[in-house]
């Protein structure tokens, strides 16, 4: 574990404002169900906001390895862990919201949804896939696994990813968009891990005064 | 051609005393909370009168005025529910017209001050039932869209009716869009048209439709899926084979030409044995024909309602 040394500070106060940030979806949404401002269907709205933040998430955690590409910047990583999690936050509520709220543990339904809607049929295993990289997240997983395993496990993210955007691109009526421009920025965010890897260009190494002091977050920087 | 009377018993029709000192209870609620928030919108509310109310929703309450106004499925307006109530103000409703042409002895153009005059307005509370699985209950203002039907003298070619909503992109900002392929269209069966339950609308609440509800003039089908009833028409046309809907080009697998509300029949992405009535926290089963099955099953006697979904 890396101390806290003044080198940090900049590193904990982003994460602080991430947090904070990451958040505030959840607060203007209890902020607006205490306020009785959720609409004629909150229940719907809840479930399209915790669905989109989900997917949102991902999308900015898969972008730490562009970034690093493209820009040569290393602080992305050292949040992404942050960010998974939090993705993976919005998704247990997404997926709560519908046990509870939506379906009222009404298995019977949920179970005929799983096996004859294609959009929770992609959807549910988009969430639980996330389920095992969470648990796996920590420090002592990442040292009990060892990296390479670790980093092979956890490109499943790529999956949910996928998963999330066909789920979202299933289920609405007729209007494509949102679930487009999901599309194509996660295409985006492909296309450069596999130009970078056609390309055969090294991956930029990390500095290496960083090496010698690898924070928790840089051990895992992978999958790249 | 035969229809049979609305089996309506006495009971079910609410004194005008009651559904009055119940409505007036509403509009004054609704309009402090209106009037604490847009003070300007409410006074555009035009009240408009209805001789008699009928509750065909079994005896349930509407669902509250808000949320019948701010939750709309109107693509004219864009593909959010809170879109048509912030964007349907560009809608110009007068002068309006309304032309009735095709397989009629009687082609005519109505302007809508004729179509409010037509026929006694009454007001029908009727159960809404979106193809999305959520539902309301509205108190619609109108009259049988058979009383204009008779009026132009359908000839025997007539076996369908089309309605057309109105195009201009000008005043719809959603028809800058290719979400659907405009302008709008539904379709009926003659005799499903001629059913007494079949209603043009021009209010609800007591009130002129507000634009996000498809003002100035819409139909009503409450044993249909939402999407049936069209918003804003600018022209009836009476043909001889089944017209194209909108929502049937759009997804022909998805949505029939009938869409008659089926539990027993789901939506191939989503199932339609439940719904959720706005305001209620626990889904309800959805009734065959939207619980209008009684008036209406003979319609469709005989036909594989799996295969004409």
């Amino acid at each position: 574990m890396a101390t806290k040394t003044s080198k940090d500070k900049p590193l904990s106060r982003l994460k602080s404002g991430v947090f904070l940030l990451a958040s505030l979806p959840l607060l203007n949404l209890i902020v607006n169900a205490c306020l009785d401002q959720l609409g004629a269907n909150p229940i719907e709205k809840i479930t399209r906001g915790t669905g989109y933040w989900t997917l949102t998430l991902l999308l900015i955690t898969l972008t730490a390895t562009p970034l690093r590409l493209l820009c040569k910047w290393n602080w992305p990583i050292r949040i992404r862990r942050m960010l998974g999690l939090f993705a993976f936050f919005y998704g247990s509520l997404h997926f709560l919201t519908y046990l509870v709220l939506d379906q009222f543990f009404d298995w019977s339904a949920i179970a005929a949804d799983i096996l004859k809607r294609p959009y929770i049929t992609v959807g549910f295993p988009s969430f639980a896939l996330m389920i095992p990289l969470a648990l796996t997240s920590t420090d002592t997983m990442i040292k009990r696994l060892g990296g390479k395993r670790w980093r092979w496990l956890h490109r499943l993210v790529y999956l949910s990813a996928i998963g999330g955007v066909v789920h979202y691109a299933w289920l609405v009526k007729k209007d494509l968009t949102n679930p487009m421009i999901f599309g194509a920025l996660l295409t985006m965010l492909f296309g450069i891990r596999l130009a970078y890897r056609f390309i055969g260009s090294t991956k930029p190494a990390l500095t290496t005064d960083k090496q010698k002091n690898r924070s928790p977050d840089e051990a895992s920087r992978n999958p790249g | 051609m035969t229809h049979p009377t609305l089996k309506i018993k006495p009971s079910e029709i609410t004194p005008r005393d009651i559904y009055r000192s119940r409505r007036e209870f509403m509009q004054l609620a609704v309009g402090l909370g209106a009037a604490a928030l847009w003070p300007e919108t409410l006074s555009a509310a035009e009240k408009l009168a209805a001789a008699k109310s009928t509750n065909l929703a079994g005896k349930e309450e509407p669902t509250p005025y808000d949320k019948v106004t701010q939750y709309n499925n109107f693509y004219e307006f864009g593909t959010g529910k809170e879109d048509p109530a912030a964007n349907a103000g560009s809608l110009k409703t007068r002068p309006w017209t309304i032309a009735v042409e095709g397989e009629v002895r009687k082609p005519v153009t109505f302007d809508i001050d004729q179509i409010v005059k037509m026929a006694p307005l009454e007001e029908r509370i009727y159960r809404l039932r979106c193809v999305e699985a959520w539902s309301m209950v509205v108190p619609w203002i109108g009259f049988p869209l058979a009383e204009l039907i008779k009026r132009v003298e359908p000839t025997g070619k007539a076996k369908f009716v089309e309605f057309v909503s109105l195009h201009d992109p000008e005043q719809m900002p959603g028809q800058r869009s290719p979400v659907l392929n405009w302008p709008y269209r539904e379709g009926l069966r003659l005799d499903e048209a001629m059913h007494p339950l079949t209603l043009l609308t021009v209010g609800l609440y007591g009130e002129v439709l507000p634009k996000q509800n498809g003002a100035p003039v819409r139909i009503v089908i409450p044993w249909k899926y939402g999407f049936k009833s069209a918003k804003s028409i600018a022209k009836i046309r009476f043909v001889e084979t089944q017209p194209v809907s909108s929502w049937t080009e759009a997804g022909p697998n998805e949505y029939g030409f009938y869409s008659n509300v089926n539990p027993a029949v789901d939506h191939p992405r989503w199932s339609q044995a439940k719904e959720r009535r706005i305001g209620e926290f626990f889904k309800r089963p959805t009734l065959p024909f939207n619980g209008y099955a009684d008036q209406v099953a003979h319609l469709y006697a005989g036909m594989d309602l799996k295969k004409y979904f």
